[in-house]
């Protein structure tokens, strides 16, 4: 930790402007590669969107982020130009700022909160928090922002899974001073930030930076270890004596939509289209072993960050056409709203009120999507208006590849192994706040507990359940 | 990473591999299978236990050549490394309680019937093994069959260079008519499980075939590896690889083995160009 500052700050004088954009590569240009898409803001540019920051005394902005990240804290630490300091605020919450300044829902969360959201031009919040994040991480090693490491307490830990719950936890814990595995059934750690989310929109340098780091305090990363098969719970709190244990492994199983013409070739989940891509590196194929295959014509299912990525990769492979198939209204579209905004910039289709009937194909292989108009009915429980079918409406799209992009499920092959363990009647595992599970000394969170939700969320649980973990492994 | 202990050449397309990997081998069972890389760039691709010892801390398995990942894996040797195995993935096969049983092992399926006929007589079932294979060269695994105390083997080429001449389907619908055997398990090319399964249908034997489609993740997370049975969707990976072999969509299975084949050709190609081995 840092010494305190005794010294009086100087009164900040908010300047009155407009957001400041963010730079981003030509849509043509940037189509052609995975490389990001967003240039992120120099010193200068986030001091003058900082500067823009009213500093409330009571700031709503806070309660709008999911973890409570100390937003007036660290935007004042770059207005004062101490992006040190800044760094630490943020790290105090959130493990991977350079993560979630480009990919949380800000419009829906810190952002929605500001007292400027009323003017339409609220503080870029998540775009100061990359700043912070990717100046830390362009740090060397040694002088980057590294927590203070507990005396060692004795206790081990196995943390199952390692996106964003069980990076976040195996941080905590190694930080209290217990030691820390974490295992990953991949063999590559990351969770959805590496098979998910596409480079150009995450790249995958930063997550391994922040997962060095991890190395560096000292947590052991267990890559090829399928936790139900490899090693049950069980066999973690016995045979391989770890005193608890964190389940983080996220929420695997992609649903499909169940029409005929599903399993043709060319059709494909959204986890696997992205995890070829992604995870195996296909886009570099034949030089990375794995293929993906190419198509023309791609229409894709969905409309939330999923369908939006699997979208935009499809243009990157060099789709000359893509579509995007939704049931209910572009309103509607779940999707962070810079993401659709990127999609239709780069040339990807809007086929709204649309659902699938029909894959047709030919030959085992893909030709076409018959697909139904929908009207929007009554709002239903969720407060959005159901979609109904218009009879008779029915048409044919051509295409020669289907991206399923209709969610997850939770994965069935950990809880198999560990029979005890309380799930609610949709196979998510069942938490009391903290994150305990039923069974003594288990804790879980993250998309396994919630099911398909964000990253900062994921995170937040982590964090939270390893404060309490640290309680637990101290009582006992 | 993971150590290569030993490799073998059993014909002119198949191999088999020793590798360390005690944390899989303490949890190996028969019918099960991994999934390796062979190297940084490698691609995810499922193989099932020939054989393991989890005292040794050791898995084996065997491989046919038949593109870029197994060609990549002809070139190991012992002291070499697999830069991933991740295991064991699948639900075990079915020992024990099945009567008299036919077990059928087609090309190198063979090696995957090897633990199972091993399980299948561990666990008090009455095994009759059918070995198949193109010819005399291709036959694997006769020594170690003949070790088990099976009630018979009988071995199938198609050019009649060992055993009888013809396919195995002949020596199962034999055993199907004399009604000699109470369940059948085929494991093999999808084409010669497709027609075990029809050959037992018609005496209404049960019938388990261990499917091999594309994989990626092996854990149920991608669904690559989907199949249609009894007209279901099922996943390969972690559903099977064993089903109801008369309830299977073959056809289904058969052309979505086929999607990458251009792409593996050039792939293997590739990799050929800057290679020796003359395989
Ligand atoms: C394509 C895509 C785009 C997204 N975009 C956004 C976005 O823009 N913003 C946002 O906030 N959220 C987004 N999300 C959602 C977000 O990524 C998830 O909510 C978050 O990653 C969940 O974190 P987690 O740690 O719970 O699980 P995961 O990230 O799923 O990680 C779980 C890890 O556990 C491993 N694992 C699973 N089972 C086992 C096992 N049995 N043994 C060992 N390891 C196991 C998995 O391999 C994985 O590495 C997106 C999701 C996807 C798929
Ligand atoms: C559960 C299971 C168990 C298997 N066990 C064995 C075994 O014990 N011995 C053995 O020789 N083979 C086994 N196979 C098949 C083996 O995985 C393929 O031969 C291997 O993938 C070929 O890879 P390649 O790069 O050499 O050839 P490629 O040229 O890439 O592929 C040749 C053919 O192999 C299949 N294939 C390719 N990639 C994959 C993949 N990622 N997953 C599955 N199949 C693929 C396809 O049908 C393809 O057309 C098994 C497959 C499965 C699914
Ligand atoms: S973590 Fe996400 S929600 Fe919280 S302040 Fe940062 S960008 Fe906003
Ligand atoms: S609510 Fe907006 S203006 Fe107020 S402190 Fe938070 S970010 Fe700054
Ligand atoms: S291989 Fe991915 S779900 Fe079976």
């Amino acid at each position: 930790m840092r010494p305190v500052d005794e010294t009086p700050k100087p009164r900040h004088r908010p300047v009155k402007g407009t957001r400041i954009p963010m730079r981003e590569n030509d849509p043509l240009e940037r189509i052609a590669s995975f490389t990001e898409v967003g240039l992120g803001y120099d010193a200068a540019e986030a001091h003058t969107e900082a500067m823009r920051c009213l500093q409330c005394a009571k700031p709503p902005c806070v309660d709008g982020c999911p973890v409570h990240i100390d937003i007036k804290g660290f935007i004042g630490k770059i207005i004062e130009g101490d992006e040190c300091a800044g760094v630490e605020v943020l790290k105090t919450r959130n493990a991977l700022p350079a993560a979630c300044g480009r990919v949380c829902p800000q419009e829906e969360q810190c952002e929605a909160s500001c007292v400027l959201q009323r003017t339409g031009q609220p503080i870029a919040i998540g775009r100061l928090e990359r700043y912070l994040g990717d100046f830390d991480l362009a740090r060397v090693p040694a002088e980057r922002c590294r927590p203070e490491i507990a005396p060692a307490s004795g206790k081990r830990v196995a943390v199952v899974g390692s996106g964003p719950a069980g990076l976040a936890c195996a941080g905590e814990l190694a930080m209290r001073g217990h030691g820390v595995t974490v295992f990953e059934s991949l063999h590559v750690p990351g969770g959805v930030l590496v098979y998910g989310i596409p480079e150009f929109r995450l790249p995958k340098a930063l997550v391994q930076a922040e997962i060095d780091m991890l190395a560096e305090i000292g947590v052991r990363i267990v890559t090829d270890a399928v936790v139900g098969t490899t090693y049950t719970i069980d066999d973690l709190l016995t045979a391989e004596g770890f005193d608890a244990a964190f389940i983080g492994s996220g929420a695997g199983l992609p649903i499909f939509s169940g029409i005929p013409g599903e399993n043709l070739n060319g059709v494909y989940s959204s986890n696997e289209f992205l995890t070829r891509v992604n995870l195996m590196r296909a886009y570099e194929f034949p030089r990375s072993d794995t293929p993906v295959w190419r198509g023309r014509t791609v229409a894709v299912v969905g409309g939330g960050n999923v369908a939006m990525d699997a979208a935009r990769t499809a243009l990157r492979l060099g789709a000359a056409h893509v579509m995007l198939v939704y049931r209910r209204a572009e309103e509607e579209m779940p999707a962070r709203h810079e993401e659709v905004h990127h999609a239709r910039q780069e040339g990807v289709e809007f086929v709204m009120l649309c659902s699938p009937q029909e894959v047709l194909g030919r030959d085992g292989f893909v030709t076409g999507m018959r697909v139904t108009r929908m009207e929007l009915g009554e709002p239903d429980e969720s407060g959005r208006r159901a979609p109904m079918c218009v009879i008779g409406s029915e048409f044919d799209l051509e295409c020669d590849t289907v991206i399923m992009a209709l969610g997850t499920r939770a994965n069935p092959l950990l809880a198999k192994a560990a029979p005890d363990l309380e799930l609610d009647k949709r196979g998510y595992i069942v938490t009391d706040a903290d994150g305990a599970t039923n069974l003594p000394g288990v804790y879980a969170g993250g998309d396994i507990v919630t099911g398909s939700a964000t990253v900062i969320r994921a995170m937040g649980a982590g964090k939270d359940a390893a404060r309490a973990m640290d309680a637990w492994l101290r009582r006992s | 990473m993971f150590e290569v202990l030993a490799t073998r050449q059993l014909s002119d397309a198949v191999f088999e591999m020793k590798v360390a990997a005690p944390a899989v081998a303490a949890k190996a069972h028969a019918g099960q299978f991994f999934i390796l890389r062979v190297d940084a760039e490698g691609e995810r691709v499922p193989f099932t236990f020939s054989d393991w010892s989890a005292e040794e801390g050791w898995i084996r398995f065997i491989f046919m050549r038949v593109g870029l990942t197994t060609h990549k894996l002809t070139h190991l040797a012992a002291g070499d490394f697999l830069a991933d195995v991740a295991g064991p993935l699948g639900v075990p096969s079915h020992a024990g309680g099945l009567g008299r049983v036919a077990v059928v092992g087609g090309g190198v399926g063979a090696a995957v019937a090897y633990p199972v006929a091993r399980a299948m007589c561990a666990a008090g079932d009455e095994v009759t093994v059918i070995l198949g294979a193109r010819n005399a060269e291709l036959l694997i695994l006769e020594d170690e069959f003949r070790a088990l105390p099976l009630k018979d083997l009988v071995v199938m080429t198609d050019d009649g260079s060992a055993g009888r001449h013809g396919l195995v389907t002949a020596p199962l619908k034999e055993l199907c008519e004399t009604g000699a055997i109470d369940h059948a398990m085929a494991i093999g090319p999808a084409i010669m499980m497709k027609f075990c399964a029809a050959t037992t249908k018609e005496f209404a034997v049960p019938t388990v075939v261990s499917l091999n489609p594309i994989m990626v993740d092996g854990t149920g997370m991608c669904g690559a590896c989907r199949v249609s049975v009894g007209g279901e969707m099922k996943f390969g990976c972690v559903d099977g690889p064993d089903f109801d072999g008369h309830l299977v969509d073959f056809e289904e299975l058969m052309s979505r083995q086929r999607v990458y084949v251009d792409d593996e050709r050039v792939a293997d190609a590739e990799f050929s160009k800057g290679c020796s081995c003359g395989l």
